[in-house]
Formats: structure tokens, C-alpha cells, sequence
């Protein structure tokens, strides 16, 4: 008997009536009131985190890059979008709750934030992007600091009122709702999730495996670098984005290298290339602090412990570079094969490091 | 501006700049012989400051006892982080060792503002009075710093070239399969190398009081991180390279701060950082390192 194998529109099919259903299950519970509106904060915060999360992931685990200035992408894209959407008459549409009128201004939002953000990771990536390791961590997190320092400082050089320096950009009109974040955050994961199964993907995988094999079977290194890094920017503008419109009122301080270092720990949590990895720790990382509100104290604390154990005892994360598939597992429930699936795990950059073992 | 300001201010930007050479030492150091870049480094200086603070406004000890104090204490960290956190990572990736250097970073800052609370701790400083020479007035912290630290890496470079543990750390540095074949005890080395790193960011803690006499469970990172500007900049591994970046970014924050654009300080540096490892990756004095396939 032949196997059973899923056309691809098929998955596609049942990929999207999950997503409808998973849709569905919370609109319900929040019509319903079992999520209260504190809850549905909460969700919506999990949806950025979520985005900035397997965007990183795309740049770190993927790409196999260490970018520390994740957090700058962020800002710019917030900033963008809480600019855009102060100029345009987006305030008063959400007072006479026009939420349809809204729609094309939220689109054009996510656009513009996602294309200032990825110019500055154009900017960036192309200078930076030409060093490795260490020196790409460092020379990205200088990037971050000169872009926060910007946003701070910028002011005092136009002469004019741009953002508001360290005192904020206040009033964004709050025009992140749950279904604007739900729909985002499906977007942002099916494009990284499409991409990487693309040969573009591959191409890049390949580039994390081993630089120079990729590089000497034609895989074009410096396109393919750039492009994962812009496209791990933009998607990071449009999690700025989200969270403009979620909040309503910008400060440079929230995208300080903490903001960075805070993505890195859930992918590195996650387990680098997990993309599952990456959107369960959003989710645990976000929910749990919440739940454990009286020791909110040790929540960084914890985050750090948790990070130097988790490299000293399993450096390949929570998922490895386990990534979950649908079609997969129906396929094989299908065929009777359905056993527990052990996760191959491999420890990400697992090459053996020459410069570490011995001669130079 | 006139003469007088800029001396002025090219002795402020002498006097950080000692202080981001010492800290640059230790980064230079732990880089060379692991290639790790330690991020924990800029918080042991922040302990260190802490515990200077204590020393002299809770058990009021003399300024020189209560440095000492900071030293051992910043000795005795650098030594616990890395047998604790990097020494069960020497042969796993870089990346994890990278990432592990900034779990602990972190820990180091949060358990700072849980034990000593988040806010400034203020004190009286150490070194006060003024030398006036011609019109120009000089503060005594400042020639104190200049002195201690420049004597402190005169020290070094000749613990480092004359001695037989130098000798190690160098060859360590060199070749560490090659010096553990030698017979050279490879986690005494590192061990030492820390310390005499660690030691280092205890005595710059002492003299960033004697500049800023506050301190606070962040001071460190922004320090760290200017301090290893610095040692890029001079040449990661190289040791007068870190001296060099060191006095190099401090004159530059001191002149940037003359021609009032202070708010503008750290953003230059890093763009000082981000052209300097365009061009010349290595920074000043850096050895090439080539990658062999």
C-alpha cells in the first residue's frame, strides 16, 4: 500500500482552518469573557513578542548570526507607525469607532513600519554583515545604541517637535486591537515559515552550516545574508508597530540593549532555528511573569539564570531545531505510523571551532 | 574655547580614559587566551564600586583598604564566573559561550539591584583638592587615576613578558593545544588570566568612583561596553592596543563633551567603532587572525 502523502494546497487548507479555528476558540472566549481585558493585553503582547521573537530567530537561529540590536529595528518601526498614524486622522475614526474606515490606515501603518525598518537594516546589515561573530554582536548592538540615542536626541538637531525625545511620543491612537495582532502575527510567522521552506531558505541554512561550502556551490553569501537580516528588520518594525498602536506612548528607554537581550533569551530558550522553540518561549516568557506577579522582582533574574543554565546544560534550547508540521503529523497518523517524534536534537553551531581547539 | 578648557579637558578625557584602559585590559586579556568576549566584565566593576561604597560609608575604612577590599572581591568573582560558567563551555561554540557571558552579565546586574536596591548610591569622593599649574586647574582624582592606572599597566606588561605565568598566558594565547602539550596547565592559565583581569576592573571601579562617586546596578554595562569599544579599537588581544583605545576614547568623549553635543557622546563612539572595524577589523594593533578552510 502506498503512503499516504498531503497535497501541498491541502495542508495549506488545513493549516488555515486551524488558524481560523484558533481564531475562532478566542474571539468567543473573549466575547464570552473568559479572557478578560486584561488578558487580552496580555495576548496582544504575546503576538509582538511572538513577531520579534521568530524574526530574531530568522537573524540568530536560521541565518546563524548574532545581531544585539534587534530592539533598535523595533523603535524605528514604533516610531514610524506612531508618527504615521498621529498625522493621519486615525484618533478620530477610533473615537466615532469606524473600525472599518481604520483598516487601510493600520495596513498602511504595518507597511510604512516595515519599510523604514527595513531600510535601516539595509543600512545596517550591509556594513555590518561583512564581519562575523563576535564583531557582528558588537558593531549591531553599537547600531542600536546610536539608534535609541538618536531618537532620543534628534529633536535638538531638525529644530522641530519629531519625537519628542526622552519625554515620548505620547496620544499614538491606540489602533492595535486583538484581530489587528492576531492577523499580524499570522502573517509575519507564515512569511518567515514560507520563506525558509523556499530555496531562498535553504539558502540560507546552508550559509549557517558552513560559509564557505555555501559559498563555493554558488549560494550568493552577501545577497542572502542581507536579505534574511532586512527581512528579520522589517518584521521586527512591524512588531514596533503593533506595539505603538498597543500602548499609545513611545519612550527611546524601552529600546534600550535590555529590550534586546530580552528577544535573544526567548529564541535562545526557544532553541535556535525552532521556530515552535521561538513561539512557545514568546508565550511562556510573556504569560509567566504575569501569572507570577509577586515575583516580578526575579523575573529578570530568573530570565538570566535561566539563560547561562540553559547553555551550560542543553546550548541547543528547549526545541532544538525541532519545527513543528501539521501535515506531518496527519500524514503519519494516517499511515499508522504516529509514534512519539524525539526531536533530533543537534547542537546549533556545532562545527568544531578550530579557533577555540587550537591553531589559528 | 580656549587653551585652558581644552587642557582641562583633555586631562578629563585622560582620566576616563585610564579608567576605560584598565577595564579594556581585562577584555584584551580574556579575549586573547579564550576568545570570549566576556560581557560579565563591565559588572564585575560595578560589584567592585559597590563594594568600595560599602567599604567607606558603612564600615568606614580608609579609602586604600576599602580599594583593596574591591579588588579581592572583583578577583574573587572573575575567578567564580569562570569556573562556574565559562570553564564547562571550553569546547562548545562560540556563539554559546557568547551568550552564556550575557546570561551572566544580566544576573550580575539584576542580583545587584536586588541585593543593593536599584537606586544611586552617592558618596563623598575619595580624592579632593585642585593643583593649579600656570591658569589651568587640575583636579587631584584626575592625577590620581592617570598615576595609579598607568603605573598599574606598566605592571602588567611586565608581569606578562617577564614572568613564567605571563609567559604562559601568552603561549596559552598563542596556540592552546600547542601550550597544553608544552606542559602548560591550561585551566591555571585562564584562571589567572581572569583574576588578573578581574583585578583590574576592581582597581578601575575604585578610580570611576573617584570621577563619579556614585554607583548603581547599571553603571557597568555602559562602562563594559565603552571599555570594550576601547579595546577593539586598540586591537582586541593586544595589550597596548587596550591602553591605546582606552586613552583614545576617552580624549574622544572629553572633546566631544567640549564643544557642548555631550548627549551625542556614546553615539559617537560607536560610530567611531563601526568605521574603525569597516576599515581595519583588527582595530589598531590587532593581530590578523586567518581563517583557514
Amino acid at each position: 500500500m502506498e503512503n499516504f502523502r498531503m497535497k501541498t494546497w491541502q495542508s495549506y487548507v488545513l493549516n488555515t482552518v486551524l488558524i481560523v479555528l484558533l481564531w475562532t476558540v478566542m474571539t468567543v472566549m473573549i466575547s464570552g469573557g473568559v479572557i478578560t481585558n486584561y488578558w487580552r493585553g496580555i495576548l496582544i503582547t504575546i503576538g509582538i513578542n511572538i513577531i520579534l521573537a521568530t524574526s530574531l530567530n530568522l537573524a540568530c537561529g536560521y541565518l546563524g548570526q548574532l545581531p544585539l540590536g534587534h530592539a533598535g529595528f523595533m523603535a524605528v518601526g514604533a516610531y514610524a507607525a506612531g508618527i504615521f498614524m498621529k498625522a493621519v486622522p486615525a484618533a478620530s475614526l477610533i473615537k466615532a469607532g469606524r473600525n472599518a474606515a481604520l483598516v487601510p490606515y493600520i495596513f498602511a501603518a504595518v507597511v510604512i513600519s516595515a519599510v523604514v525598518a527595513g531600510i535601516f537594516g539595509l543600512l545596517v546589515g550591509i556594513p555590518a554583515l561583512r564581519l562575523k561573530g563576535d564583531y557582528l554582536a558588537i558593531i549591531t548592538l553599537g547600531f542600536g545604541e546610536i539608534i535609541r540615542i538618536v531618537l532620543t536626541n534628534i529633536d535638538s538637531v531638525l529644530g522641530f517637535k519629531f519625537t519628542y525625545g526622552s519625554a515620548g511620543l505620547a496620544r499614538i491612537p491606540k489602533y492595535t486591537g486583538f484581530n489587528t495582532a492576531f492577523i499580524v502575527v499570522v502573517l509575519c510567522v507564515a512569511i518567515i515559515h514560507t520563506f525558509m521552506k523556499s530555496r531562498h531558505g535553504r539558502a540560507v541554512l546552508s550559509i549557517r552550516e558552513n560559509e564557505i561550502a555555501a559559498e563555493s556551490v554558488g549560494v550568493n553569501i552577501t545577497f542572502y545574508k542581507t536579505t534574511a537580516f532586512v527581512l528579520s528588520a522589517m518584521l521586527a518594525g512591524v512588531a514596533g508597530c503593533l506595539y505603538a498602536g498597543y500602548l499609545g506612548s513611545l519612550y527611546p528607554s524601552t529600546f534600550k540593549f535590555m529590550k534586546s537581550i530580552e528577544i535573544l533569551v526567548m529564541v535562545v530558550l526557544g532553541g535556535m532555528g525552532s521556530m515552535l522553540g521561538s513561539i512557545i518561549s514568546a508565550v511562556v516568557l510573556t504569560a509567566l511573569p504575569e501569572l507570577l506577579r509577586a515575583f516580578s522582582d526575579y523575573r529578570m533574574v530568573a530570565y538570566s539564570l535561566a539563560l547561562v543554565l540553559m547553555m551550560i546544560f542543553r546550548p541547543e534550547g528547549l526545541m532544538g531545531r525541532y519545527d513543528f508540521s501539521m501535515k506531518k503529523i496527519v500524514e503519519d497518523l494516517v499511515n499508522g505510523k504516529i509514534h512519539i517524534n524525539i526531536p533530533k536534537f543537534k547542537i546549533p553551531f556545532c562545527r568544531k571551532n578550530r579557533n577555540v581547539q587550537g591553531g589559528k | 574655547m580656549n587653551f585652558s578648557t581644552l587642557i582641562v579637558q583633555l586631562v578629563n578625557g585622560l582620566q576616563t580614559g585610564s579608567v576605560y584602559a584598565l577595564v579594556a585590559l581585562g577584555y584584551s586579556m580574556v579575549y586573547g587566551i579564550i576568545l570570549l568576549l566576556n560581557f560579565a566584565h563591565g559588572d564585575i566593576i560595578m560589584v567592585g564600586a559597590y563594594m568600595v561604597y560599602y567599604g567607606i560609608a558603612s564600615f568606614a575604612f580608609p579609602p586604600v583598604v576599602a580599594v583593596i577590599l574591591a579588588v579581592i572581591v572583583s578577583t574573587a568573582l572573575g575567578v567564580i564566573i569562570e569556573k562556574v560558567a565559562y570553564t564547562p563551555l571550553r569546547n562548545a561554540p562560540r556563539l554559546s559561550l557568547l551568550i552564556t557571558a550575557i546570561g551572566v552579565s544580566f544576573l550580575l546586574e539584576n542580583g545587584a539591584q536586588m541585593i543593593f536596591g536599584a537606586d544611586q548610591k552617592s558618596m563623598s569622593p575619595m580624592v579632593s583638592g585642585n593643583v593649579r599649574i600656570g591658569s589651568v586647574s587640575i583636579s587631584m582624582a584626575a592625577i590620581v587615576t592617570i598615576l595609579v592606572s598607568v603605573a598599574a599597566m606598566v605592571l602588567l606588561t611586565l608581569f606578562v613578558n617577564k614572568t613564567k605565568m605571563g609567559k604562559a598566558m601568552r603561549a596559552v594565547s598563542e596556540d592552546m593545544g600547542a601550550a597544553q602539550l608544552m606542559g602548560i596547565s591550561l585551566n591555571r592559565t585562564i584562571s589567572i588570566t581572569f583574576a588578573v583581569g578581574s583585578a583590574l576592573a576592581g582597581l578601575g571601579s575604585a578610580l570611576y568612583l573617584c570621577a563619579y562617586p556614585q554607583a548603581s546596578p547599571t553603571m557597568g554595562s555602559m562602562l563594559g561596553i565603552k571599555a570594550f569599544v576601547a579595546a577593539v579599537l586598540g586591537g582586541i588581544g593586544s595589550i597596548p592596543g587596550a591602553v591605546l583605545g582606552g586613552f583614545a576614547i576617552g580624549i574622544l568623549e572629553a572633546l566631544v563633551s567640549a564643544v557642548h553635543l555631550s548627549m551625542w557622546k556614546d553615539a559617537v563612539v560607536f560610530l567611531v567603532l563601526i568605521v574603525v572595524l569597516l576599515f581595519k577589523p583588527t582595530g589598531f594593533l590587532g593581530r590578523k587572525i586567518q581563517e583557514k578552510v
